[in-house]
């Protein structure tokens, strides 16, 4: 489990999050929703580490990750899995080198037995026999595909994607989206979901937390989102015309 | 001042939370080609140009007798160990290698490929950099001893095939007064030079935020503020060392 205790952060003089609270369970997708510039990414990137909250703490199954000493936070870095927005696989590695990269850095995992997970992963995720590909010979699709398997090859605990379908066809970020449930759920992980797409919080929004002008207005499962009492969120939510014609054939 | 303090605790940050050294030892390998075997088609280009330019310039400019021939080739072998084998090296080694550093790093920083890294635990910086600055340290001496050997062959064949001195001649110059310290100034050079190309530029490709257009102004960055470093130090190892 992971749990956000009052996480503030300032930019100079602008604060851009507000005391943010709240709990991600594992075996379920956690999503963290809200429109550009709502400071989601701000929030994800203090959750894994890559920016330091000015107030408040991130805990991981109870360990203080900005209050610990530099091996703890390793410890707990290496357990964590994260899937970028454009991928971010390196350029100048191959498919099989990009999922293999935390093994061959985080662990002494012998060749064969490396080899194996990698095709396993990638087997799991569809890309069988792209194992020799370069990341320019892939589409967007693959590429988050590759990202994934590389977040998870590591038996990850925590996983966090940041907009995993930004750029996507709608099939194909359902696929993702499909299969970031489907590896939380059966891995048992704690997945975090940044997103600002409703069909992807319909589809696998298990937990949901609305954010507006770096504050936290609302949180709870997707099922209740439709009928949520905040003014915000209903702005956000119908924003696209087919979930103001879902509402108008429910009225 | 507050980009040198920056500077300076980045150059700190290459020496903790590093990974194992067989790690190091294998990207350093890598860096190795790439900034020392693919500079080498540039290098002996210019440095032989540049020794045969010299010492036809030198033959042009003495129109009296009274100086011997010998000592447009004693010019050439002291001016290449002094000033054109390090330097002037240096410089097309910032516009290759610097600018490569700059923009591979700016690259990877934009496309979140450091955020990655960092996720999973590894220092980037001394992950990525410190491999470069050390083949940098190791490669570019050796680039150096090429090119001045190259630029004194170079005016040798400039010399001989104009007319402008026997071989013999040529050979007699760049053996007579020959001060050994003068390699090793080059050599001296040439190790601070190689340290501050790769650090700078990879200071200034780490650090780069935005899109692709800062991506081409960082390599730019990168290759001016490494040439103004060399020449800098340049003077300043010529008054201490000299």
């Amino acid at each position: 489990m992971i749990e956000v205790k009052n996480i503030s952060k300032y930019f100079d003089d602008t604060q851009v999050l507000f005391s943010i609270n709240g709990k991600f369970l594992p075996g379920q997708a956690n999503l963290i929703i809200g429109s550009s510039g709502t400071g989601k990414t701000v929030l994800l990137k203090c959750i894994v580490g890559l920016l330091s909250p000015d107030e408040g703490s991130v805990f991981f199954d109870g360990r203080d990750f900005h209050n610990s000493g530099r091996s703890e936070i390793q410890d707990i870095r290496r357990e964590i899995g994260m899937l970028f927005q454009g991928g971010a696989l390196f350029d100048s590695k191959n498919v099989e080198q990009n999922v293999g990269f935390p093994l061959d850095m985080l662990t002494k995992m012998p060749r064969d037995e490396k080899l194996d997970r990698i095709n396993f992963v990638l087997n799991r995720l569809g890309l069988a026999n792209s194992n020799k590909k370069m990341p320019s010979e892939l589409s967007g699709g693959m590429k988050k595909r590759v990202g994934l398997a590389r977040a998870i090859v590591n038996n990850s605990k925590y996983l966090f994607c940041d907009e995993p379908n930004s750029g996507l066809d709608p099939q194909t970020a359902i696929v993702i989206d499909h299969l970031i449930q489907e590896i939380t759920e059966e891995y048992n992980i704690t997945t975090v979901v940044v997103t600002h797409d409703m069909n992807s919080v319909m589809e696998i929004g298990d937990y949901v937390m609305f954010m507006h002008k770096g504050q936290m207005l609302w949180e709870g499962p997707n099922s209740d989102i439709l009928n949520a009492d905040v003014r915000e969120l209903q702005e956000f939510v119908y924003s696209n015309k087919l979930m103001m014609a879902l509402r108008e054939q429910t009225s | 001042m507050k980009i040198i303090g920056k500077y300076f605790i980045f150059l700190h940050s290459l020496f903790i939370k590093r990974e194992s050294f067989n790690t190091y030892v294998r990207l350093t390998l890598d860096e190795c080609i790439k900034v020392g075997i693919d500079s080498i088609f540039i290098v002996v280009i210019i440095s032989t140009f540049i020794g045969a330019v010299t010492a036809v310039q030198t033959a042009y400019n003495f129109v009296t007798p009274l100086i011997p021939r010998y000592v447009i080739s004693l010019i050439v072998r002291d001016m290449t160990l002094l000033e054109l084998a390090p330097t002037i090296t240096a410089i097309v080694f910032a516009g290759k290698v610097g600018s490569n550093i700059a923009g591979e790093l700016g690259t990877m920083r934009i496309s979140e490929q450091v955020d990655a890294l960092e996720v999973m635990g590894i220092n980037s910086s001394s992950f990525l950099v410190l491999p470069k600055i050390v083949a940098c340290i190791l490669m570019y001496p050796l680039l150096v001893i090429l090119a001045g050997n190259l630029s004194i062959l170079g005016g040798y064949i400039a010399a001989t095939l104009t007319g402008e001195m026997t071989p013999s001649e040529y050979v007699y110059g760049i053996r007579v007064d020959f001060i050994q310290f003068n390699v090793t100034f080059a050599l001296i050079k040439s190790i601070v030079f190689a340290f501050l190309i790769a650090s700078i530029s990879a200071f200034t490709g780490y650090f780069t935020a935005g899109g692709a257009l800062e991506v081409g102004k960082a390599s730019t960055k990168a290759v001016t503020s490494s040439c103004i470093a060399i020449l800098s130090a340049d003077y300043l190892l010529a008054q201490l060392l000299l």
